[in-house]
């Protein structure tokens, strides 16, 4: 059994409290450095795929998660980052290290003139609200043509540092992975700040929240932006890697998708979100494998691969709803206090002690 | 000196009248206690000093400032913390982060600073936890630090709620009901931490409470609410004899 004895106050604000864990992540990273000496294109460029929806589900689970608004537009922020990036460094010529962080900026901004009409709303409403806005950034996309090319889209060419191109799947993959190293770090600090426990104090209760001092409608708005920059950054990632920008990359399907993730991952936490968005990458790359194994009667069917989503999400909801990351918490449990597990140690118990609000 | 004054609040919903004509004031550093029978207006009054309802009329003075028509979240900054009748708790979050949540009023860094978590951060949120400490240790909450909300007795989670509401460092503590679900072990821990908090962190306290004992043994002041408004108002002792209070209680006499 694994015990830990803090002296300091120091210990809670760690980033890793075990030293172990120090080790388990170096060891992971120096995996993740050395995978493409073994690995071919076809994978790196998936995992590279993964790294950028990881960005994006770590902010949508600063929002959904953490902050329990749901959004179900985040592919026009990703649409903003991309076309941001592909505005300022195609048509424009700028350099990409700043249209980059404009990218984020830009989706930010856009977050900002969502969430102030969107205060109001919560649960459904939200989730529709922000879908009409997925759908009106879809259709201006197709509209402005000066500036996102229309239906023909944008060619958009990797970036570089001074006379070193990031031309190379490889390359590109260690920017990717720094920039989610980056990221991580970042929402670690959120969760250990202030700010976090407002987001998620938020969540749990609003009149609580509000009774301690917590401006709600500004811990939401900071949710938005804050989301809405990451997935910015990752739509600027994005567009890249597939040297390309168009309409079709940004539809519902993708929010949906970004939902999943973090659903499947693990609400509220950042290794769901990593999990969440390398598994749903992987599970879609999995279904393309495995084609031919299945009926053509099935697989030929539109929307085959949304269908599966569908079904994983449901069973998740309803056998898992911690999602992966709660499985590796019961696992990681189970080591821990090893001779002293039992079966029924997380069996959920159905209280029926419930608050009454005052909304 | 009087800390909270409260004059003819009224409030209505729709054509109910959950208070009507409500005035008392509360002298700093004694417990005083609302009493009344159920929808008497109690936790009515609550929300309204809270902000969370608007009230129809009147006002309410903390310090002689009004507070009237202030948003609900600017409250707790002039110094009134509260605990809700059925706890109203962070409930995935552990009981540290939970408490943590009662500095946050007192935070000077903003969200940029926290996302880079820069050393002001650092030195803020560990001058946070040794306050938090403090308070742990003021209610034997040690053995539940890192446990979630969720999972705990009743008991334990009204603690935690009222170390919650005194992260705040409040000058004005209003009690929703804090022996409503509690055994009458707690109950007893729970007087006698109204009057540490009243005694040794001089803080002034507001109750709405239905058992009897508990208001006569920790309350100076009582005020009885019936249907919303004052029926009686000054030492506990009177109170509980005025016969309006014996009528709205116990009944007409046969």
């Amino acid at each position: 059994m694994r015990f830990k004895l803090k002296k300091t106050y120091m210990e809670d604000l760690k980033l890793f409290p075990y030293k172990a864990d120090m080790a388990w992540y170096g060891l992971l990273l120096m995996t993740l450095l050395l995978f493409p000496l073994v690995a071919g294109h076809y994978w790196i460029y998936n995992l590279t795929l993964a790294g950028i929806y990881c960005i994006v589900s770590l902010g949508l689970n600063i929002l959904t998660g953490s902050t329990g608004q749901i959004s179900l537009g985040h592919a026009a922020f990703f649409a903003i980052g991309a076309y941001a990036v592909g505005y300022l460094t195609t048509i424009l010529g700028w350099s990409y290290w700043i249209a980059l962080p404009l990218a984020g900026v830009a989706a930010a901004v856009s977050g900002l003139m969502v969430a102030v009409p969107a205060l109001r709303l919560s649960g459904l409403y939200l989730a529709i609200a922000t879908m009409g806005f997925g759908f009106i950034v879809e259709q201006v996309i197709v509209q402005w043509k000066g500036v996102t090319g229309g239906a023909n889209g944008l060619l958009i060419n990797r970036p570089s540092i001074g006379s070193w191109h990031l031309t190379s799947d490889n390359s590109y993959y260690y920017l990717v992975i720094a920039m989610v190293a980056i990221f991580v770090l970042l929402t670690k600090n959120l969760t250990r700040s202030p700010a976090g426990r407002a987001f998620v104090a938020v969540r749990d209760s609003e009149v609580a929240a509000q009774t301690m001092g917590v401006p709600l409608a500004r811990v939401k708005v900071q949710a938005f932006v804050v989301s809405a920059f990451y997935t910015g950054i990752a739509g600027g990632l994005f567009a890249p890697l597939i040297n390309f920008v168009g309409p079709d990359n940004f539809t519902i399907v993708e929010s949906i998708n970004f939902i999943v993730m973090i659903i499947v991952g693990g609400l509220g936490s950042v290794h769901g979100s990593i999990f969440g968005a390398v598994f749903i990458t992987l599970l879609s790359e999995f279904i393309r494998i495995s084609k031919d194994l299945i009926p053509a009667f099935l697989r030929e069917q539109v929307g085959f691969q949304t269908a599966v989503y569908g079904l994983v999400l449901m069973l998740f909801i309803l056998f898992e709803p911690m999602g992966i990351y709660g499985r590796w918490l019961k696992l990681k449990y189970l080591f821990q206090v090893f001779p002293l597990y039992r079966k029924d140690t997380f069996r959920r118990v159905r209280r029926f002690q419930r608050s009454e609000r005052t909304r | 000196m009087v800390l909270l004054e409260i004059q003819d609040v009224e409030k209505q919903f729709g054509g109910l009248t959950a208070l009507s004509g409500v005035s008392l004031e509360v002298e700093k550093g004694e417990a005083h206690a609302i009493i009344g029978p159920n929808g008497a207006g109690k936790s009515t009054l609550f929300n309204c000093i809270n902000g969370i309802y608007p009230v129809d009329g009147g006002k309410i003075r903390f310090k002689g400032k009004e507070i009237t028509g202030l948003a609900p979240h600017k409250i707790p900054k002039l110094g009134i913390a509260r605990t809700f009748q059925n706890v109203e708790l962070f409930r995935n979050a552990t009981v540290l982060n939970n408490i943590l949540l009662g500095r946050y009023m007192h935070k000077r860094t903003h969200l940029l600073s926290e996302t880079l978590f820069l050393p002001s951060v650092k030195k803020q949120e560990l001058a946070a936890r040794r306050k938090v400490e403090e308070i742990v240790d003021f209610l034997d909450l040690q053995a539940y630090r890192e446990r979630i909300v969720a999972e705990l007795p009743f008991g334990i989670q009204k603690s935690v709620e009222l170390a919650r509401a005194l992260a705040l460092e409040p000058e004005l503590l209003l009690l929703d009901e804090p022996s409503s679900g509690l055994n009458p072990e707690e109950t007893q821990d729970f007087c006698f931490w109204i009057e540490d908090i009243k005694e040794e962190l001089g803080i002034t306290i507001l109750l709405v409470e239905h058992d009897m004992r508990v208001v006569t043994e920790v309350a100076e002041r009582t005020t009885a609410l019936d249907f919303g408004s004052v029926i009686a108002d000054g030492k506990t002792e009177e109170v509980r004899r005025h016969p309006e209070v014996i009528r709205a209680f116990l009944g007409e006499e046969g």
